[in-house]
């Protein structure tokens, strides 16, 4: 422990919002994943974008490492303090800033929780929604931008790092600056004509500053919704059929499942449609749409859209899903982590088989799917293991599992996605020299003291 | 597998071919069209209608012989490997309601009613109507019709008498009663048409829920305030499969004081709800038989859309309710009539 740290934080941030105790340095020194636990000195609560900068001030001053977190929800352990010092957890910095129903965007803090905003438009825009993903409302919106995240509206807009209008960030030297239009205006509607700093702060893990307000995309909260579940038996028809219903254009949310559980769906691949209209007649004409893209494949038999009546519906068309919730408590005991790795559609075949090939060989209880993004552009495929915390072989092979998916990831041409400290350095093996020497140029210039997340994207 | 009862020479004595002329989805150029196509699919070669049958059961009513013209379809369908809905989706359905070997024994007294694979509704199973009733559900005791909208008459033939077995085994060997109400017509369709079309034995007597009911409402005369209600009637596909008990509905339904208004889609006349066409990838005509059965429900002026079967309200009902209706089970508006 620093001498004087905690008195020092405590003068940042009032005594009620900062900690050394063992029992929540304890909570804060892990995620719900597999990753090893690793203990911060301090951890600090700040409430005002001054008192970041304070905090990084004292933090560069006494050369401690400070770690920025949302949630802590990201299962890759990279809110652990890998080299101690100050965790700063962002959820007091909480409030929805502004929303522009106009210009469709909203800004909030850095802390603030996608199901804050998916509650505040729904009581104060119900016309506007954003793309939440799949994670526990208490995710943060700041966080999950940070690592690149994708939601039930990634079809439509991209990753929700493109659904990004701009930032204030605290820089690791203290300045605060802002990227995209609220650099230059009072509007947050973009990140273009400027050059995009943005991107400084994006899939780089809290290593380059903290994100302390952003302006995010808003999208139209259809008044009709519907889903369609389309069912595959052979896999090599998978980037295809994906490729056809996503040239239509018509869909928010496309996610690819394949599941042992229930019994009834062992074997196939489904493909859950989400999509919405300001009118009935709409909606249908959408619906046809998709269900022509695939005819082909109906005719033959091969594949198809499940029946389902009105009534079955509802849970599907659920904002966040439960069903990955589900998933993850299958096993009992709390643990549960994914690998998450972007690719290209045409991989979906080889993403399948090996994580098919991947739970039998380490005899884990497995989710695969996937969640496509942009029309049909790349894909988050995901290997999810569910385990029992409890149960130290249970986690050791979810462990083993994870490290084979990862590298099976990387040799098919895929990019952990949220990647681990070791993850990070697989990644970097296979990275072009000259950009990983420029990552690290970069980051001493914003970083000279180098105290922002250490040991994460170094060799 | 077992030949259904089935004889050409009634089919060859037929001057009217009901069975393919009366069919509201498929058009002939003429009776001698509808002869021939017939003939096809008597003899086993293929006819256009294997291909576009939307397997509404209609046809087994129409036909005046008893020759089960459906079954000989949906059988010469499966002969011939002619899938009415994608191969994934058949799979998919055939593994969820397989029996799952989840059943208990246990004492059952009478009324005992079959729910089928469908503990949801047991919840409808209250009340004087159904006092002292005993239930038993579950896939174990599935009664496997459905396979006649996949072209799968081979699991009926294998599932059934699996599941007959069981309900003897489990309920009704041991039980002080030998009828077995069916809450939904498609078991008693099995118990009674596919049965006896099969040549599979029923060990108990089947008893179509409108019997029940109108026995019941006999009993409880004195209780019943009538309602006074209009209500459009959606007569399911299984129901054609017992068409005498469509007279019973009507008892029922003058006993409760209820008049089920004269629709152009209904009786002999009805039309499927537009479920099955969606499982055969259809949608476009399924979205077409929503919209002719709830607009012709809402020209009567009913209030009430009134279902025997789950499916079709399940199918119909949401659209139903917001086009100003109020879709209701038959049990539940006897109920009503009942002050329950």
């Amino acid at each position: 422990m620093i001498s004087g740290l905690i008195q020092r934080l405590e003068k940042i941030v009032g005594s009620r919002f900062v900690s050394g105790a063992a029992e929540e340095l304890y909570l804060y020194s892990m995620d719900p994943g597999t990753m090893p636990q690793a203990y911060p000195d301090a951890v600090a609560l700040p409430k005002t974008v001054e008192e970041v900068a304070q905090i990084v001030r004292l933090a560069g001053e006494l050369k401690v490492p400070v770690v920025p977190m949302g949630a802590g929800l990201v299962l890759s352990g990279l809110t652990r303090a890998l080299r101690g010092g100050i965790i700063l957890d962002m959820k007091r910095m909480n409030r929805i800033i502004a929303v522009n129903p106009m210009s469709r965007y909203a800004v909030v803090e850095g802390g603030a929780s996608q199901g804050m905003l998916q509650a505040f438009l729904k009581k104060h825009h119900p016309s506007l929604k954003h793309s939440m993903p799949d994670a526990p409302p208490i995710a943060t919106m700041a966080g999950n931008m940070c690592i690149h995240g994708s939601g039930h509206l990634s079809l439509l807009g991209g990753s929700h790092s493109d659904m990004l209008t701009g930032m204030e960030v605290v820089l690791p030297t203290g300045e605060i600056i802002r990227t995209g239009s609220c650099s230059v205006s009072p509007d947050w509607f973009g990140r273009s004509p400027l050059p995009d700093l943005s991107g400084l702060f994006l899939g780089w893990a809290g290593t380059t500053g903290i994100v302390t307000k952003l302006g995010i995309k808003l999208f139209p909260n259809y008044a009709f919704n519907d889903m369609l579940i389309f069912v595959c038996e052979d896999a090599d028809a998978m980037p295809d059929v994906i490729s056809r219903l996503t040239g239509v254009q018509v869909a928010e949310d496309m996610t690819p499942w394949m599941t042992p559980k229930p019994d009834w769906a062992k074997g196939f691949l489904h493909i859950n449609i989400a999509f919405g209209a300001h009118s009935k007649k709409e909606l249908t004409f959408k619906r046809n749409l998709l269900q022509a893209s695939v005819r082909h494949y109906i005719d033959q038999k091969t594949a198809g859209f499940l029946p389902l009546p009105p009534t079955q519906k509802g849970r599907f068309l659920k904002v966040p899903s439960p069903d990955l919730a589900r998933f993850a408590d299958l096993r009992r005991g709390g643990g549960f982590e994914y690998v998450g790795a972007m690719m290209a559609i045409e991989h979906f075949p080889e993403a399948y088989r090996a994580g098919l090939a991947i739970a039998e060989k380490f005899q884990v209880s497995y989710s695969l799917g996937a969640r496509i993004i942009g029309a049909g552009h790349a894909m988050m495929f995901f290997f999810a293991y569910a385990f029992n915390r409890a149960d130290d072989d249970d986690v050791r092979r979810a462990s083993l599992a994870l490290e084979a998916t990862n590298e099976a990831a990387i040799n098919m041409g895929g990019i952990p996605w949220k990647a681990e400290m070791p993850v990070q350095r697989q990644i970097i093996e296979r990275m072009d020299p000259e950009t990983f020497a420029l990552m690290g140029r970069i980051r001493s210039v914003l970083d000279p003291n180098g105290i922002m997340n250490p040991g994460n994207w170094e060799k | 597998m077992k030949p259904i009862a089935f004889d050409p020479a009634l089919c060859a004595g037929c001057t009217t071919i009901d069975c393919l002329m009366k069919c509201q989805y498929l058009n002939f150029c003429g009776i001698d069209d509808a002869r021939t196509e017939k003939l096809s699919i008597n003899e086993g070669r293929d006819s256009r209608v294997l291909h576009e049958c939307l397997t509404c059961y209609a046809c087994q009513e129409y036909c005046p012989y008893d020759n089960n013209p459906f079954y000989l379809l949906v059988e010469r369908q499966e002969e011939k490997g002619l899938l009415p809905a994608p191969r994934p989706i058949l799979e998919e359905q055939l593994r969820m309601m397989a029996p799952k070997g989840r059943i208990e024994k246990k004492a059952v007294t009478a009324p005992v009613v079959d729910m089928c694979a469908f503990p949801m509704l047991t919840a409808c199973i209250r009340g004087r109507l159904f006092e002292n009733a005993s239930t038993i559900v579950g896939t174990d005791i599935f009664c496997n019709i459905m396979w006649l909208h996949f072209a799968r008459n081979s699991v009926i033939q294998e599932r059934v008498p699996e599941a007959i077995g069981k309900i003897m085994a489990f309920y009704m060997g041991d039980a002080k009663t030998n009828e077995l109400v069916c809450f939904h017509d498609e078991c008693y369709g099995t118990y009674t048409s596919v049965a006896k079309a099969y040549g599979i034995s029923v060990p108990f007597k089947p008893v179509h829920l409108f019997d029940y009911i109108n026995r019941r409402l006999d009993t409880l005369s004195g209780r019943i305030n009538p309602l006074n209600q209009k209500i459009a009637y959606q007569r399911p596909c299984s129901n054609r499969l017992s068409p005498e008990t469509d007279r019973v509905l009507d008892e029922i339904f003058k006993k409760i004081g209820v008049e089920r208004v004269p629709r152009t889609y209904d009786r002999q006349k009805a039309l499927c709800c537009g479920g099955v066409p969606r499982a055969h990838q259809r949608d476009e005509l399924a979205d077409e038989l929503v919209e002719k059965n709830i607009s012709d429900m809402q020209k009567t002026g009913a209030a009430y859309c009134v279902f025997n079967c789950p499916f079709c309200m399940a199918t119909l009902g949401m659209e139903v309710a917001e086009r100003g209706l109020m879709p209701i089970l038959v049990s539940d508006l006897v109920q009503l009539a009942l002050g329950e």
